[in-house]
């Protein structure tokens, strides 16, 4: 089980109750298939990802990456159980969705880069590295299944 | 992995925004580093890593230049890092993995500073450049 300090669950459950969960979810998937284009391969149904432009405007990424990132609140509300929470969702992105859990830690990462483009200074080292924490412990939670 | 000429013109662009700040940031980029990544102080235990070392700004005005020459040789960057490329290869050696992690630090200080400068394509290519550094700073190591 993660251990976490009351300073690190303070310095999460306080950011995320800032955090614009639709705004934050689709430009976190946006930037995703941006940055690591690769990416692009489990949304082929999502229609036009041609340019930065079509993927930021896009509805389909904008509402799944509303999705993600709700589903994301599920670990901070349940910072001590994060490895149950996941345990479905581990299982249909295995076999199901079948992506590799490198790309767990890749959005992981671009969160973070979000999360400090929008909270500048608030986005302590120590704020920082509590994130980085969580991002890895969900990334790990939905790898936990792969079989 | 290649950077387009849309990269290049991104990343001179991000530097031109930096200006001055450089080495304030490269030492923001360590602090940020240690404290997200504790295991990257292992390669300096010789090093007070407090907040507000001057060891720590000291050293992250150097990496802070390196990138910096880097961007201004943007078309030719392993020959630009040559000489870093050997001492890493030879003293440093260190681990591959960390490039990534003091890009990644390196990404997050340009989003606290310059949020409106770190569109999606200029992460995207700023990532790239960070990822192009790392690969020829570790070009040597077998």
């Amino acid at each position: 089980m993660v251990h976490w300090t009351a300073e690190e669950k303070q310095l999460i459950t306080s950011l995320w109750g800032k955090v614009n969960v639709e705004e934050c979810g689709a430009e976190a998937l946006a930037r995703l298939l941006i940055v690591y284009p690769w990416t692009q391969r489990f949304f082929s149904s999502f229609g036009n990802l041609s340019s930065p432009t079509a993927i930021i405007g896009n509805p389909k990424v904008r509402a799944h990456g509303r999705k993600v990132l709700t589903s994301f609140g599920e670990a901070v509300k349940n910072l001590d159980n994060i490895k149950a929470t996941y345990a479905k969702l581990s299982e249909l992105h295995c076999e199901k969705l079948h992506v590799d859990p490198e790309n767990f830690r890749l959005l992981g990462d671009i969160l973070i880069i979000v999360l400090a483009s929008h909270f500048a200074r608030d986005f302590t080292p120590a704020c920082q590295f509590a994130w980085q924490k969580l991002v890895g412990v969900v990334a790990h939670a939905l790898a936990r299944k792969y079989h | 992995m290649v950077l387009s000429g849309a990269d290049k013109n991104n990343v001179k662009g991000v530097f031109a925004k930096i200006g001055g700040h450089a080495e304030e940031y490269g030492a923001e980029t360590l602090e940020r580093m240690f404290a997200t990544y504790p295991q990257t102080k292992t390669y300096f235990p010789h090093f007070d890593l407090q907040h507000g070392s001057a060891q720590v700004k000291g050293h992250g005005k150097k990496v802070a230049a390196a990138l910096v020459e880097a961007a201004n040789h943007i078309d030719d960057i392993a020959g630009a890092l040559s000489k870093l490329s050997d001492l890493h290869a030879q003293k440093l050696r260190v681990d591959p993995v960390n490039f990534k992690l003091l890009g990644q630090c390196f990404l997050v200080v340009v989003a606290i500073h310059h949020p409106s400068v770190l569109t999606p394509e200029v992460h995207a290519s700023l990532d790239k450049f960070l990822c192009a550094v790392g690969n020829v700073l570790t070009a040597k190591y077998r």
